[in-house]
C-alpha cells in the first residue's frame, strides 16, 4: 500500500493549485454575486488541459488519470466551487460518456472540442418532475427516417446557458421502462433546441444553471450515443464517475473552510485570548480536519477503483460522495460558527462556502439515493 | 542561445508562523510548503522566452536535497531541457560564496551564453550567489534586471534601482544576470508538459563528481531568532465614536491629557 501521489500527480497539484489560488479565488467572490459565467477562467484552464483530464492525448486531452481528475477539481474548489463544477461536468458529465460509449467517429468531432474549450460540455438528465426517479422522465424521441426527433424538458442543468454539446436522456420506447431510455449528443445548434429560465441558485451561482427545451429537436441519427435503450446504463455508469468529482468539490470547498477557520481562530481574540486556545474552537477544528482527511480518503480511493479498471465501484463513488457531500455541510457550518457573526456576512469567504456546501448533498444524486446504492450492493 | 537557469527551492514563510528548531541556526521547515523561489522562476521564464525566440537549450541547476526535484521537474514542464540536481547532503553547511563555488564546479562541462538566477532568495535573502557565481567565472554580470534585448553576442539590459531610477547596460556574453521580479509574467505548466516532464530524468550530481576540492564556507551562521516584542500595538474596535472614546481614555490613563 502506497499513499504517496507520482511525481505527476504531485506536480498537477501544485500547479493548479497555484493557478486556482492566483486566478480563480480572487474572482470567486464576484461571480458568486453576478452570477456571470468565468468564460476567461475557463479559457485559461482549457489552455492548461483542465477540460480533458483523463481524455486520451489522441484526442486532444490531458491524459491523466482519475486520481488526478479528483487532485484537480479538489483544488479549483477550494479557490471557487462554481468553477470546480463547470470542469467537472465538462470532465466527467459530457466528456467521460463519449469516451466510454461514443463510436470512434463521436470520440474524433467532439473529444478534441470539449479538451480544448472550443465548446463547453453538459449533460440533461433531471426533469421539472423527475430527479432521483431517473426513469420517470418524460422526454421522448422518436426515429423518423435519418432523425430522432426529441421532445421534453430539462432542469437545473450546470453549464446550460455556456454549452456547444450535450448529453441528452430520453425515451425511445415507453414501453420497456428504464430498459427504453436512450442517450444523444445534442448540438447547441440543433433545430427545436432552445435555453429555457437561467435558475438564481442558493450556491454555485455562476455555473450557467438553466432549463433546456426541446420542441421537435431533430437529432442526426448518428448523434445517438450507445445503442438504443442503453441510456440508463450509460447514466448510471456516468454518474459513477462524476461522484468522484462531486466528493473532490466537496473536499476542496471543505478544506477552504478549514483554513480560513484556521486562520481566524489564531487572529480573533476574545475574553483576553485568541479563539483558538479555547477547547470548544479546538474541538471544532479537530473535528473539520478528521472529516475532510477521511473523505479525501474516500474519494482518492474511489478514483483509484477507476484507475485500477475495476468494473464496479458504484459503492465506492457513493460512499465517497455521500460522505464528502455531508462533511461539507457541516464542516462549513462549523467555519461559520467559529467566525460567529462575520461568518452569517458576505464579506466573509466562509458564508459563501456555507451556501455552496448545500448543493453537494443535492445533485448527481441526494444523498438518500447514494445511501440507497450503497444498500443495493451490500443487499445484492 | 544555451541558458543555465539556477534554481532554489525554498520554504514558503511569508503567510506562515515561523519558528526556530533545536540548533538555533535554522527554522523549523516540517510544516511549512516549499516552492521554486519566486524570482527564480522569473528568471526560468525569461530563458524559455528567449529559448521560444532565439532556440537552444535550457539547464535549470539547483543545490538541495531530494524534495528539490520536484521542483526542477516543473521547471522542466514550464520549458527547461534539462535538469541537474547537486546533492545538498553531500555539503554541510552552505553560504552564498560556498553555493557559487559548487555550481561553478557542476556546470564545468556546459556550455552557455547566459545563466539567469533570481536577485534574491526569499529565505536567506542573500543576494550572493548570481554575481558570486559570475566573479569566480570571470564573466559580467548585472543585477536586478527588469528587462533583456539579446543578440548572439551582446545583451542590452535594464537594471531596477532604488528610487525609481533605471540603468541601462550593454554587456558582452557570455553574462550572468540576476532577475527580478516583475520582468515577465511566469508561466503554468500545461498537464501534457507536467506528465512529459515527470518522466525526464533529472541529472544528480555529488561530492565525487565535482572535482573542486577547494571549496570554502566564508561565513557561520552564528544564531537565528525571533527579535523579542519591544511594543505592543493595539487596535482599537467599534464604531468611530466608540474608539474615539477608548482612545480619549487610554490619553488620560498615560497622562498625555
Amino acid at each position: 500500500m502506497n499513499f504517496e501521489l507520482t511525481n505527476d500527480q504531485k506536480m498537477l497539484q501544485s500547479e493548479v493549485r497555484k493557478f486556482a489560488e492566483n486566478e480563480l479565488a480572487p474572482l470567486a467572490p464576484e461571480i458568486d454575486i453576478s452570477g456571470e459565467f468565468p468564460k476567461e477562467s475557463i479559457k485559461k484552464l482549457a489552455e492548461l488541459g483542465l477540460l480533458g483530464i483523463f481524455i486520451p492525448e489522441k484526442y486532444g486531452g490531458s491524459e491523466f488519470d482519475f486520481v488526478s481528475l479528483a487532485i484537480a477539481i479538489e483544488e479549483i474548489s477550494r479557490a471557487c466551487a462554481s468553477t470546480g463544477v463547470i470542469v467537472a461536468v465538462n470532465n466527467s458529465l459530457c466528456g467521460y460518456p463519449i469516451l466510454q460509449f461514443g463510436t470512434e467517429k463521436q470520440k474524433q468531432k467532439y473529444l478534441p472540442l470539449l479538451s480544448s474549450g472550443e465548446k463547453i460540455g453538459a449533460i440533461g438528465i433531471t426533469e421539472p418532475n423527475a430527479g432521483s426517479d431517473v426513469a420517470s422522465l418524460e422526454s421522448t424521441a422518436v426515429l423518423d427516417g435519418d432523425h430522432y426527433i426529441l421532445n421534453g424538458a430539462k432542469r437545473f442543468i450546470t453549464n446550460g446557458t455556456e454549452a456547444g454539446i450535450f448529453i441528452v436522456f430520453a425515451y425511445t420506447n415507453k414501453e420497456l421502462k428504464h430498459k427504453g431510455i436512450s442517450a444523444f449528443i445534442v448540438d447547441r445548434d440543433t433545430p427545436g433546441f432552445s435555453l429555457g429560465n437561467h435558475e438564481n441558485l442558493m450556491g454555485i451561482r455562476a455555473t450557467g444553471n438553466c432549463e433546456l427545451i426541446f420542441e421537435d429537436c431533430k437529432i442526426p441519427k448518428e448523434n445517438l450515443l450507445g445503442e438504443e435503450g442503453q441510456g440508463f446504463y450509460i447514466c448510471m455508469n456516468t454518474l459513477d464517475v462524476s461522484r468522484i468529482d462531486i466528493g473532490a468539490q466537496a473536499v476542496g470547498i471543505s478544506q477552504a473552510a478549514l483554513d480560513e477557520a484556521v486562520k481566524y481562530s489564531k487572529e480573533r481574540v476574545a475574553f483576553g485570548k485568541p479563539i483558538c486556545k479555547f477547547e470548544m474552537i479546538q474541538n471544532m477544528l479537530a473535528e473539520m480536519a478528521t472529516q475532510i482527511h477521511a473523505a479525501r480518503m474516500l474519494v482518492y480511493y474511489s478514483a483509484w477503483c477507476k484507475d485500477a479498471g475495476i468494473k464496479r465501484f458504484s459503492k465506492e463513488a457513493a460512499m465517497a460522495k455521500y460522505y464528502a457531500a455531508n462533511i461539507a455541510v457541516d464542516v462549513t457550518r462549523k467555519a461559520v460558527q467559529i467566525f460567529g457573526g462575520y461568518g452569517y456576512s458576505k464579506d466573509y469567504t466562509v458564508e459563501r462556502l456555507y451556501r455552496d456546501a448545500k448543493i453537494l448533498e443535492l445533485y448527481e444524486g441526494t444523498s438518500e439515493i447514494q445511501k440507497v446504492v450503497i444498500a443495493s450492493e451490500l443487499l445484492r | 542561445m544555451d541558458i543555465i537557469v539556477c534554481i532554489k527551492r525554498v520554504p514558503q514563510t511569508a503567510e506562515a508562523d515561523v519558528t526556530i528548531d533545536y540548533t538555533g541556526k535554522e527554522i523549523e521547515k516540517d510544516r511549512l510548503s516549499f516552492d521554486m523561489n519566486e524570482s527564480d522562476s522569473y528568471a526560468l521564464e525569461e530563458a524559455v522566452l528567449l529559448k521560444e525566440k532565439f532556440g537552444g537549450e535550457i539547464t535549470v541547476i539547483s543545490l538541495g536535497h531530494q524534495d528539490t526535484e520536484d521542483t526542477l521537474r516543473i521547471a522542466l514542464a514550464k520549458g527547461a531541457d534539462n535538469a541537474i540536481r547537486i546533492k545538498a547532503e553531500d555539503f554541510d553547511e552552505l553560504d552564498g560564496y560556498k553555493t557559487a563555488q559548487i555550481i561553478k564546479a557542476s556546470i564545468s562541462d556546459l556550455n552557455f551564453d547566459l545563466i539567469f538566477t533570481g536577485c534574491i532568495a526569499t529565505d536567506d535573502a542573500y543576494s550572493q550567489v548570481g554575481v558570486t557565481l559570475a566573479e569566480l567565472l570571470d564573466i559580467p554580470h548585472a543585477s536586478l534586471v527588469i528587462f533583456i534585448d539579446t543578440s548572439e553576442k551582446r545583451a542590452h539590459v535594464h537594471r531596477e534601482l532604488e528610487g525609481g531610477l533605471m540603468e541601462h547596460l550593454d554587456i558582452s556574453l557570455p553574462a550572468l544576470c540576476t532577475i527580478q521580479t516583475g520582468i515577465n509574467e511566469p508561466r503554468y505548466a500545461s498537464l501534457i508538459a507536467i506528465r512529459r516532464a515527470a518522466k525526464k530524468e533529472i541529472k544528480v550530481l555529488g561530492k565525487e563528481e565535482i572535482k573542486d576540492e577547494n571549496i570554502l564556507l566564508n561565513t557561520q551562521i552564528e544564531e537565528l531568532f525571533i527579535p523579542p516584542k519591544t511594543k505592543e500595538v493595539e487596535f482599537l474596535t467599534g464604531s468611530p465614536g466608540e474608539s474615539a472614546g477608548k482612545l480619549a481614555n487610554i490619553f488620560k490613563e498615560k497622562g498625555l491629557i
